[in-house]
């Protein structure tokens, strides 16, 4: 067949990236690209209008995916993107608001705005990449850094207890908890569709390998080594009690969907409550009439 | 376009400065407040929690004042006009966002209820001492627009003018108020709704692949959108092209930095507004503004009194700053008097403009109470010899 005969060929995520800002920045080995991929796979999947879909980010390597996906998409400050998302789902409820940013943006800097945004059951999926150390900034040590793993600011091994994140989220009240690693691809794209049709607030960790710092510091391999050994070490337990979450240096690593429970959202309660207390008088915000 | 009549209480009030910035922010079309309670600017958000119930809207109290001026720029890209209010120590914390907010070219509006500092300061008492944090506090090269009211009248004015403001030019914009206008009772009147003048961002009505957030306008300003509405655009807190793509190199820093600078410096004019009394003949000026403006009123007679030749001008915008008409002031007087609630920090505005032709004579009072009008006059006295 001559070139110009065959039927041109479309790159699967052209709907979902903006091609015109690949090559994109992150490491062969990383795999926040693969999170992304299957952020995209999930929304094909999924009923949703694109054009009401909203990334945020925060800054570091994962809060380049703002800058990648093709939809009204916002690269906030080191931290906020949590509440820059609460604002932007606020002022206009019809979006479907996701941020998608690393553990050193979310729960580190960011800490504060994750935990109220969980008790407030904000209604907002947040997609964290977790690294284990602050790599955009050349490898430190993190929240979520395991005890005793190197790092440029833990030269001699981590010595603080770090965070596990579905525990925090759950105990925050957050309506839907899952855990993957970066290689349970289609786990995590079903995790993300669930959490799509969830109203309220979603969390979803992915361990991802950080091949360039973490990895090689810590003399775990490349960054395929490194991304199998997190699934082989990977145990499902759905429905798993969030106290026993807790990561080890390259222990084992209980996955699975922690949380799935139904409660009202901000603007549920909002509207409830004030319906309730101020009868007719109340003009309900946000919702469809 | 006129406001709307939903927001608007029409008719005469006896309200608090606080209390004013609430109406004026409902009157001028602000439905998403997010805050965090802070002397002695608290009860702007309560009033805006109590009243938003029956207009509809948002009030939400964020977890800290990072979270409040943050959720206002996302809460501005989703199409809504947004407002927080704070005071010294929240405004420090705001900074990096007011930061993000000009890069991004989000309007929102801030007010400020300045307080004593630096640090915890004074809470419930007054100073003028964060003028200077307004226009320099995040890090970078950026500018604002900031507006001063002297009475809780002027509060409620300003702050329509604030949001008309950050609509027009695509900027934080400020409203530099302090406890003393904050707290002070006064009769407020607030207008029939279709005598409100309100505007809004310029909407972009193009193609929708044809959308670039950041391409300038013949006023400079560019055309905005809001999520949701299919343009699929993007924008970041980086140094950014026109498309809001990220630039890391000199050359589109230079575009980007310049771009967000010109667009108020070169629009000054339109937006500089002050207040100016018998300047002509005068031989002393008094430049003042917000509380101390009015208690410099009583200085100011004394020294007429005394039969010296002053004028005053009184500064409603602050930021920026109208240093033409203080350069040509400065040519036909001997000196400018100074009051604030600082130590001398739109002083050094009025220096700079001034560039050496007349002095900028600064009675300073570091913050806690007013400044004794006595102390004003006998800086004009010493000023006019």
């Amino acid at each position: 067949m001559k070139e110009e005969d065959r039927p041109e060929e479309k790159n699967p995520m052209e709907d979902f990236l903006r091609m015109d800002r690949i090559p994109h920045i992150w490491c062969p080995g990383c795999g926040i690209g693969t999170v992304v991929t299957s952020f995209a796979d999930a929304l094909r999947k999924s009923d949703l209008n694109l054009d009401k879909v909203a990334v945020v980010s925060g800054i570091g390597c994962s809060g380049r995916v703002a800058g990648y996906v093709k939809f009204d998409s916002f690269h906030s400050t080191h931290g906020r993107a949590i509440p820059f998302a609460t604002g932007l789902k606020l002022a206009n409820p019809d979006l479907k608001v996701i941020v998608f940013s690393g553990d050193g943006d979310i729960v580190g800097i960011g800490g504060n705005h994750f935990i109220h945004a969980a008790r407030r059951n904000m209604d907002i999926l947040v997609i964290c990449v977790n690294n284990f150390n602050y790599a955009m900034t050349g490898g430190q040590v993190a929240a979520t850094t395991p005890l005793t793993a190197n790092l440029s600011t833990a030269p001699y091994g981590n010595f603080e207890y770090p965070f596990s994140l579905p525990y925090l989220a759950d105990a925050c009240g957050a309506s839907y908890v899952a855990r993957w690693t970066a290689l349970h691809l289609r786990r995590v794209t079903h995790s993300i569709q669930e959490a799509l049709q969830k109203r309220g607030f979603s969390f979803i960790e992915v361990i991802t390998p950080c091949v360039t710092l973490y990895a090689r510091r810590n003399r775990l391999g490349d960054g395929l080594n490194l991304l199998k050994y997190y699934y082989e070490n990977a145990e499902i337990q759905h429905g798993a009690d969030t106290r026993t979450l807790g990561i080890s240096f390259q222990g084992r690593l209980i996955v699975g969907k922690f949380v799935d429970r139904e409660k009202p959202t901000f603007l549920d309660c909002m509207n409830d409550h004030l319906s309730k207390a101020l009868g007719d008088k109340y003009v309900k915000y946000g919702v469809k009439l | 376009m006129k406001a709307d009549p939903k927001g608007v209480l029409t008719g005469a009030h006896y309200l608090d400065g606080d209390f004013a910035i609430a109406e004026g922010a409902l009157a001028a079309g602000c439905r998403f407040f997010a805050g965090y309670p802070i002397t002695p600017s608290t009860e702007t958000a309560e009033r805006f929690a109590e009243r938003i119930p029956f207009v509809g809207g948002v009030f939400i109290q964020m977890e800290d004042e990072i979270a409040s001026i943050t959720a206002l720029i996302g809460a501005s890209w989703g199409g809504k006009k947004p407002m927080t209010v704070t005071s010294g120590p929240g405004f420090s914390l705001m900074m990096e966002n007011i930061g993000l907010a000009a890069m991004m070219e989000a309007p929102i509006v801030i007010a400020n209820v300045q307080r004593g500092g630096p640090s915890t300061g004074l809470p419930t008492l007054t100073g003028q001492g964060d003028m200077m944090q307004v226009r320099w506090g995040s890090h970078g090269d950026y500018k604002i627009i900031a507006l001063s009211p002297d009475s809780p009248q002027e509060c409620f004015d300003l702050t329509i003018q604030a949001f008309n403001l950050a609509e027009m030019y695509r900027v934080p914009a400020f409203i530099m108020t302090d406890e003393c206008v904050g707290h002070m009772h006064e009769k407020v009147v607030i207008p029939p709704a279709d005598q409100i003048e309100i505007v809004e961002r310029k909407w972009y009505e193009g193609p929708k692949d044809k959308y670039l957030p950041y391409k300038p306008d013949k006023d400079l300003v560019p055309f905005m959108v809001k999520a949701g509405d299919g343009y699929r655009f993007h924008t970041t807190g980086l140094t950014h092209d026109e498309r809001g793509y990220p630039v890391i190199n000199a050359e589109c820093q230079d575009w980007c930095v310049r771009h967000i600078n010109d667009k108020i410096t070169k629009n000054a004019a339109k937006i500089i507004k002050f207040e100016e009394d018998q300047t002509d003949n005068a031989e002393v000026v008094v430049v003042s503004y917000g509380i101390t403006s009015r208690v410099a009123v009583k200085a100011v007679q004394q020294a007429r009194k005394a039969g010296i030749k002053i004028g005053t001008l009184r500064l409603i915008t602050v930021w920026p700053f109208p240093e033409k008409r203080i350069k040509e002031l400065s040519k036909k007087i001997k000196a400018f008097v100074i009051p604030e609630l600082n130590y001398g920090q739109m002083a050094l505005e009025v220096e700079r403009a001034s560039a050496g032709q007349a002095p900028a004579i600064r009675v300073s009072h570091m913050g806690g109470w007013v400044h004794d009008p006595e102390d004003i006059f006998k800086a004009i006295k010493e000023a006019a010899k």
